[in-house]
């Protein structure tokens, strides 16, 4: 924080939280205070926090939505650790939130939702904004409601309608405190409510009495600045992990010339990308919602089989019950896109939180020598490109590929430069013809890939399944050395992709005292502490898997020139584990699993106690 | 989009094109062999091309059945062969689909796709193997096999009360249901040709002996001696009348059925009439049952055949009005929706 004038006080980067009831409108006033402050050109990344019940009762803490948006005047890696501002529309939103401030916040809260009711049925014994429970925050009582209903006191409008206005007064009193025009959000209102004017003037009379009320009120001391960041020119858009592994999937299928064919079953939290392919019909896309996940997976195959590019999406739960039939797509050869969205585990555990504990699964978690290659995208944005290498690795090698994908992606949102889809490397699909004498498992002597011959092509008539496979003529083989040697075979394949696949970067000095190896979603986190410590004058370097099988060749460079790899991920040490065990390194594991991305604050205290060793 | 197995082209092939050069592999005496001949028969008068079969098993001893097929075909997972034909057809709605299960395969590990299969009434062909035991694991009661049955995981008799699978099929909603012996391969014939042109799901149940486990099961239909006793041949239009001499006939009293003795087997009154196309399963359910009742006849035949919308010509459909309500999908406009903003 730094240059202050009278009023407006300029910082570098905010958290700013909203939270309330489910039916209070947090998501939408989240997501305009969103695509304003993108507008105006900050950079930012937000996070929303859905309450794990459907319809949970009005006032209850389990009832709390929550939206968070961290933007700043620099780059903006993650959704913020901690938060500046929260916006409580009722005590139970205070109350769950509470944890998440930073030490001074501001609190703005709706006074007229703290009666003795909503107090109790938050589990307030005494009304937090008296007992001096509050001390050590900035909090602003405002009657949100009472100030709503009066802006609209002209507006003939039943009561309800009225009190449904209310965010938007508190998106104006936080437009004011940020210094954001309220133009943008005018705009959409008018565009979303074209069709109910007096409901559009509703909602701009409530935005701008929220507006006018901190503005002309001596409410807040002052109110801040953050200044455009330096971005990139080009076009964007929001867009959040599970999207981006959409749109990923359905530009590989159109770049490969395949239709796309997806088979899932609901799953939290990977619904919404069968809700979002099954919007998209006209772009070759295929939607099968099967009756359970293995009929998903199976479906996939088959249509994999029948020269579709076949796709299945879910989580953990899933993930356990499809892993038959990854086998049988491991041993038939037959491209497949899994999308794993990994939630807290194990079983059903915690459906709406956010955990990275199914790599070991995803590498070694089938019966039999069973390889499969492993992407995991590190931003939510970066969804749509594994999406896309995942689908050109499958298809190139014939085989299936999982993208582990998280929670935090996939509700998590970012402005996307969006790319021209002419820079995309080519996919290309290796068909078998009818005059060639084909072998079903004659390889490429490249990749090691079998060709893929489709059903309705004459000549070409074979029979594939899970057992055992004669080197080349696919025929059943009990015989023991062909065992080993297919074996071998698959897995050669595998490390083959590597071929095609461009190798991370280090991030820092190539040598040195610190390497923090990571992947997935974490990356966020880990480029803001090192950016923070590098700030401190400390030596860090940063090298960030894309790929998890194969593991890239540089990869074991890098780890040689490093006095300590610290491996920070949200489970109990998957890639540590498996560092360790490839090249015999010990690496130090950084380990949370709390349902929750890490924060970048416990994450630099653990560096610097490695430093100061 | 063609939703419908092609077979406009004249295509010559013979029933020795249909062979693979792997060696059949099932015990010497065994029903299946029977099975697969009798398709070899029939596949060649469809008209399809070759190339357009596609045989999806599961795994049994039935689920060999691709490997000796010189088609497109996959063995797969116990019990999931209908997933995987259900991808295939939509994949490619040209192909003719079979898939080859069991009574294990189909009623037991993969009894939930199996009925839902049925539901959508997706186009494929089921040709359900029963020999009311598990065969390849050598020896297990199944979901068929009769309460009551010592087998090597019953040594004191199965507790289980059996499917019939008919019935299941009737229940999901198969819109062709029939029922053949392997010992009868020109009934087998003629209900594997009907299934094949039915437009829809058509299950085929298949009494197949397993001469290895639980030999002579379903004597009662085959021995040539017995079978005229039990076995009630159903022809539509036809009355229910079976026995030696035609002479026993089937009567609707209350919600039963009867057997009643005919005086003369041409005269038939009050005898019901078999209507494959009742759209009501009521009445195809009235014959299922009959399975499972002592002293009634075992209907074979088709039990039920009507026509509604399949489950692809409903999909390809919903794409194609999606096309033309959005025009064909543009890349560049996707990549643009939503909220986009221009920074210079
Ligand atoms: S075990 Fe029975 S069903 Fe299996 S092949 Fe032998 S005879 Fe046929």
């Amino acid at each position: 924080m730094a240059k202050t004038n009278k009023t407006v006080v300029k910082v570098d980067d905010v958290t700013v939280r909203f939270a309330g009831d489910s039916g209070d409108g947090i998501q939408l006033t989240g997501k305009q205070f969103t695509r304003t402050t993108a507008l105006i050109g900050n950079e930012l990344s937000t996070f929303p926090d859905f309450p794990a019940e459907i319809r949970a009762p009005a006032g209850t803490t389990y009832g709390v939505s929550g939206f968070q948006i961290h933007f700043g005047s620099h780059p903006i890696y993650t959704p913020g650790d901690k938060v500046d501002v929260l916006v409580a529309m009722n005590p139970a939103a205070l109350k769950v939130n509470l944890k998440y401030l930073k030490p001074n916040a501001i609190i703005i809260v709706n006074v007229d939702n703290f009666t003795e009711r909503n107090l109790r049925l938050a589990g307030y014994t005494q009304n937090p904004l008296e007992d001096g429970s509050l001390k050590g925050y900035q909090v602003y009582p405002v009657q949100i409601t009472e100030l709503t209903r009066k802006a609209l006191e002209e507006l003939e409008l039943s009561q309800k309608e009225k009190d449904r206005c209310k965010n938007f007064f508190a998106l104006g009193v936080v437009y004011w405190l940020y210094s954001r025009p309220l133009e943008p959000t005018i705009e959409w209102i008018q565009k979303k409510f074209a069709k109910r004017p007096e409901l559009a003037k509703a909602n701009i009379l409530a935005l701008k009495a929220g507006r006018n009320f901190a503005e002309s009120t001596e409410l807040f001391a002052s109110h801040y600045k953050v200044e455009p960041a330096k971005i990139k020119p080009g076009i964007y858009r929001n867009i959040t992990g599970n999207e981006a592994l959409s749109l990923g999937i359905i530009v590989a299928g159109r770049k490969a010339g395949l239709d796309i064919f997806v088979g899932s079953y609901p799953i939290t939290p990977a619904s919404d990308i069968l809700h979002e392919l099954s919007i998209h019909k006209n772009f070759g896309v295929k939607t099968f919602q099967a009756e359970d996940e293995i009929a998903a997976i199976g479906a996939a195959l088959g249509a994999s089989f029948a020269g579709n590019l076949g796709v299945t999406a879910t989580s953990g739960p899933g993930m356990a019950l499809k892993t038959e039939f990854m086998n049988l797509a491991v041993m038939t050869e037959l491209p497949l896109v899994v999308f794993d969205v990994q939630r807290a585990g194990p079983s059903t555990g915690m459906p709406t939180k956010t955990e990275q504990a199914d790599l070991l699964f995803a590498m070694y978690g089938r019966p039999g020598e069973s390889p499969v290659p492993i992407v995991a995208p590190r931003s939510p944005s970066d969804c749509f490109y594994a999406a896309y290498e995942a689908a050109r690795v499958a298809i190139q090698f014939m085989t299936p590929v999982i993208v582990l994908s998280d929670l935090y992606l996939a509700n998590g949102a970012e402005p996307w430069l969006i790319p021209d889809l002419e820079t995309l490397p080519p996919i290309s699909k290796n068909l078998a013809q009818t005059d060639e004498d084909y072998l079903p498992y004659q390889r490429d002597p490249q990749t090691l890939a079998r060709k893929w011959a489709l059903p309705g092509t004459p000549g070409l008539e074979h029979r594939i399944g899970g057992l055992e496979k004669e080197e080349n003529t696919g025929n059943v083989s009990y015989d023991p050395d062909n065992h080993e040697k297919m074996v071998k075979l698959r897995a050669e394949k595998i490390e083959r992709v590597r071929d095609i696949l461009t190798e991370p970067e280090i991030d820092g000095p190539d040598e040195g005292e610190l390497l923090i190896l990571s992947w997935g979603s974490t990356y966020g986190t880990i480029v803001t502490a090192v950016k923070e410590l590098r700030d401190e004058g400390k030596d860090v370097s940063h090298y960030h898997l894309r790929w998890l099988n194969p593991l890239p060749r540089n990869l074991e460079y890098y780890i040689r020139n490093f006095n300590n790899v610290l491996i920070p991920e949200v489970n109990l040490g998957h890639l540590s584990r498996i560092i360790r065990d490839r090249y015999l390194v010990d690496a130090i594991p950084f380990n949370r699993v709390k349902g929750q991305p890490l924060m970048v604050q416990e994450l630099k205290e653990t560096i610097d106690q490695i430093l100061a060793r | 989009m063609a939703t419908q197995p092609s077979n406009t082209i004249p295509v010559k092939i013979r029933k020795q094109d249909f062979s693979s050069d792997q060696e059949v592999r099932w015990c010497p005496g065994c029903g299946d062999y029977a099975i697969l001949a009798t398709l070899k028969r029939v596949l060649p008068d469809l008209g399809i091309p070759r190339e357009k079969y596609v045989f999806v098993s599961g795994i049994g001893c039935s689920s060999r059945f691709p490997y000796y097929m010189n088609t497109y075909g996959i063995h797969s997972i116990h019990g999931r062969a209908p997933t995987i034909a259900t991808g295939i057809r939509l994949a490619n709605p040209e192909l003719s689909v079979w898939i080859i299960t069991g009574d294990g395969d189909g009623l037991s590990i993969g009894g939930n796709h199996l009925i839902h299969i049925m539901r959508r009434n997706v186009n494929v062909n089921i040709i359900l193997f029963n020999n009311e035991i598990y065969g390849l694991t050598k020896g297990q009661y199944s979901p068929t096999s009769p309460k009551g049955q010592v087998t090597k995981s019953s040594p004191y008799g199965s507790i289980d009360n059996p499917f019939n699978p008919i019935k299941v099929a009737l229940a999901s909603g198969a819109t062709f249901v029939a029922r053949t012996v392997d010992r009868d391969t020109k009934h087998m014939a003629e209900v594997f040709r009907q299934a094949a042109q039915h437009k829809g799901v058509s299950f085929v149940e298949v009494y197949q002996n397993c001469v290895i486990f639980n030999d002579g099961a379903f004597r009662e239909v085959t021995d040539p001696q017995e079978k005229w006793e039990h076995a009630l041949y159903l022809e539509h239009g036809k009355p229910l009348v079976f026995g030696k001499e035609k002479k026993k006939g089937l009567k609707l009293t209350g919600f039963h059925l009867e057997v009643v003795e005919l005086e003369d087997p041409e005269q038939t009154d009050g005898i019901l009439v078999h209507d494959q196309f009742n759209p009501d399963t009521a009445y195809a359910t009235l014959l299922a049952e009959l399975t499972d009742k002592p002293d009634m006849p075992i209907p074979l035949g088709i039990f039920r055949s009507i026509e509604t919308e399949t489950y692809e010509e409903a999909f390809f459909r919903q794409i194609e009005e999606v096309k033309k309500m959005k025009g064909e999908g543009d890349l560049k406009q996707l990549m643009l929706t939503g909220d986009t903003w221009k920074v210079d």
